[in-house]
């Protein structure tokens, strides 16, 4: 019984407490690419840099709240500075629709040309980022930093392992609730928002009925630019803010919004769940794991490893390939891209 | 046009080859790239021995100076580097390299354009075992220890606390697996169970995957060989905040004081070593250095300032700037037998070689080339205490 509990609660401090912070992560990412996907239907691979520019953003106003001494006490400022880095990064978001992709939507352009037009915002985004910040790491986690430390957790339950829970994984996963929460109920009972989904069904019936086009882009623009900062924030406090890994994170994110079926935001949460837990059970070492669950005593001598970790986002790949082959419209039946 | 061009040229070839009198020296190390914070500091100790040489006046009978000429290794682009390299030895005709830094590009300058120019080259830090056994021809040198050593140090530290088993991890470069390999095979000789040896890449935002797999492999004490700005500090936050390992062994990547800073009481008690004696020597060459470099007892400082010392002394004690001299008598001024000669005393070293007498070059690591002409290496052991590096002995 002891020895099931152990097992149970490892499992929970390596692969269920970060995966379920990872998972958020991805699926409000994937959020932001399932959305502009579906309302001007084109991937934008400048997503993940969107995500390093809102959390800069939130960083900087992070610094001037820490220097005027305004702390959220042990929750970490952050969580205050977080609307700036959202109005900045709408506005930022916003700007760029009008310089770059409304040009294309007016000539009508294929899905591709508006694809390289987001790559080329990419770049530019990512050298505006490294220009402001710098391209090192930086630290902005401040306030409590565990919920339970895993020393605390094994002294207080008697077991073997300890179970560790930061502050950060619980941030993460309960504004991801908040946020999705507040997302469905405006796209299913809001007025914009069913406009927004008659839009993304047939841009032509849509436009019959006298939906104005430039509010619903204006408005998915706004949701991304929103969802893109407060994954980032959220992905820079629980691990660290990099520029760099913001674009590395454009992969799990794509493959997350394909997994659940490009378009649909209850695929694009359900994706960025499957990819994070594939991620982190593939490449889990489960011998301890199965040393508590075998037979008495006995401990494997392998790591009982599927693939190593450098493999990681080897793993992504593996099963948007799958998904890509079986069945392309992705688990709730989206697009095909 | 063709004039400016005409005249660059001109002014190039002036600027290199005026005096017949000048002797260059290649200075390749890494002033852009992953090192590039502790590179110009290295650069200044090895030219402040060159400054030292010329103004002594007495090489090969006055009258010749010493040139420190600069090129960038990057320390991660073999191809960069050996271009840089190429560019001394041809067209800057230098006579020996006091170079390169990190151990993947010094192998590669080695072996492509060293090696087949015949021209000498003094590694102030590149610490790759592997080094130990390339085609050199006797022209590769390094007043760093080789890694193996640093292994050996490592198990002797984990052997004499009693600690039997440990999981690794390495930065996936040259230096990382060069330095985890060597651990492992001393520590395994001396008894010792390494758990699991995995790589880390660096750069990553998330090393949670990295340090389950080591915590399933489980093991007393967690060894990183990393670098302390990069994967090294993740993989120890990461197995500090899920509670896999509570002390570490760590090579000498990653002692910095940032990492103490960033990870703060939680690194109390861990150990590791670090390259160095702190004798007499360095502690001389860094007074000599304060006002001059931004860290005067920085890493590598006093390698290369002893590396660039060896050329010039080799210069002396053959009679000749000639590649093949130098190469000849590097062995003969770094050992015994002859008279010591410490830090600020190159003027002393240059007389005797003059009068024909011999000299065991000390400088301010104490440099004691062994084996295939590296530094026999010292090592400070230290532990984390009270949010400060302690050196408890030198190994």
């Amino acid at each position: 019984m002891v020895d099931l509990l152990n097992a149970i609660v490892l499992m929970g401090n390596y692969v269920i407490v970060p995966g379920l912070a990872y998972g958020s992560q991805l699926a409000l990412g994937a959020l932001g690419v399932t959305l502009i996907y579906s309302i001007l239907r084109f991937s934008n691979f400048a997503h993940g840099d969107t995500m390093a520019f809102g959390a800069m953003l939130t960083i900087l106003a992070t610094w001037w709240f820490q220097s005027m001494g305004i702390s959220a006490g042990p929750l970490p400022t952050a969580l205050l500075a977080l609307p700036i880095g959202i109005i900045g990064t709408v506005l930022f978001a916003l700007a760029t629709d009008r310089m770059v992709y409304r040009y294309y939507r007016k000539v009508k352009a294929a899905n591709i040309v508006m694809m390289m037009a987001s790559v080329g915002v990419m770049f530019v985004m990512n050298g505006v980022v490294r220009v402001v910040i710098g391209p090192g790491e930086q630290r902005f986690a401040d306030g409590e930093r565990f919920i339970i430390k895993a020393r605390e957790f094994k002294e207080m339950t008697g077991l073997s392992e300890g179970l560790a829970i930061r502050t950060t994984q619980a941030i993460t996963l309960v504004v991801t609730i908040i946020v999705v929460a507040l997302l469905f109920w405006f796209l299913q009972r809001s007025r914009t928002g069913k406009a927004m989904r008659a839009y993304a069904d047939n841009e032509d019936l849509a436009l019959l009925s006298g939906i104005n086009p430039d509010k619903v882009v204006m408005v998915a623009w706004i949701i991304t630019a929103t969802l893109a900062t407060i994954a980032g924030t959220l992905y820079g406090l629980d691990k660290s803010f990099k520029p760099f890994t913001y674009f590395q994170l454009l992969l799990p994110i794509f493959a997350a919004a394909i997994v659940g079926g490009i378009g649909s935001p209850l695929g694009a949460v359900a994706g960025g769940f499957i990819i994070a837990f594939s991620e982190m059970g593939f490449t889990y070492a489960y011998k301890r794991f199965i040393g508590y669950i075998g037979p008495d005593g006995w401990v494997p001598d392998g790591l009982l490893q599927l693939i190593s970790t450098d493999y990681k986002f080897a793993v992504s790949f593996m099963i948007l390939v799958l998904v890509l082959l079986v069945r392309p419209t992705g688990i709730f039946k989206g697009k095909v891209l | 046009m063709k004039k400016i061009l005409l005249a660059t040229v001109a002014s190039t070839v002036l600027a290199t080859g005026a005096y017949a009198q000048d002797i260059n020296i290649g200075v390749i190390l890494g002033f852009t790239g992953p090192i590039e914070s502790l590179t110009p500091d290295m650069a200044l100790g090895a030219e402040l021995a060159i400054d030292e040489i010329n103004a002594a006046g007495t090489l090969l009978g006055g009258g010749r100076t010493l040139v420190s000429i600069r090129a960038d290794s990057t320390c991660v682009d073999s191809s960069a580097a050996q271009a840089a390299a190429e560019a001394l030895v041809s067209s800057n005709n230098v006579a020996a390299i006091m170079g390169a830094d990190c151990s993947g590009v010094t192998g590669a300058i080695a072996n492509n354009v060293a090696v087949p120019n015949g021209v000498v080259m003094i590694s102030p830090s590149a610490t790759s075992p592997a080094l130990s056994t390339i085609e050199d021809n006797n022209l590769f040198f390094r007043t760093a220890p080789s890694d193996a050593r640093q292994g050996q140090v490592l198990s002797d530290v984990l052997m004499d606390l009693d600690v039997k088993s440990v999981a690794v991890t390495y930065t996936n470069n040259d230096y990382g697996k060069g330095l985890a390999d060597a651990f492992q095979s001393s520590y395994e000789a001396a008894g010792g169970t390494v758990t699991i040896s995995a790589a880390h890449e660096d750069g990553k935002g998330d090393y949670s995957a990295e340090v389950g797999a080591l915590a399933a492999a489980g093991g007393e004490m967690l060894a990183v060989f990393g670098y302390a700005d990069q994967g090294g500090a993740g993989i120890i936050q990461g197995s500090l905040d899920t509670g896999a390992f509570d002390t570490f062994i760590m090579g000498d990547g990653m002692k910095s004081q940032a990492l103490i800073d960033n990870i703060g009481a939680d690194l109390n008690g861990s150990i590791g070593t670090q390259p160095g004696s702190a004798g007499e020597g360095a502690k001389k060459l860094a007074e000599m250095l304060t006002g001059i470099a931004g860290t005067p007892d920085g890493p590598f400082t006093a390698e290369s300032y002893d590396a660039a010392a060896l050329i010039a002394l080799a210069i002396q004690a053959g009679g000749s700037a000639d590649r093949a001299s130098i190469a000849a008598q590097v062995l003969n001024v770094a050992n015994a037998p002859g008279e010591q000669i410490g830090v600020g005393e190159l003027a002393k070293g240059l007389e005797i070689l003059a009068n024909g007498g011999e000299i065991d070059y000390q400088g301010a690591s104490d440099v004691e080339l062994i084996g295939p002409g590296e530094a026999a290496g010292s090592y400070q052991e230290y532990v984390v205490e009270d949010g400060m590096f302690k050196v408890l002995r030198i190994r």
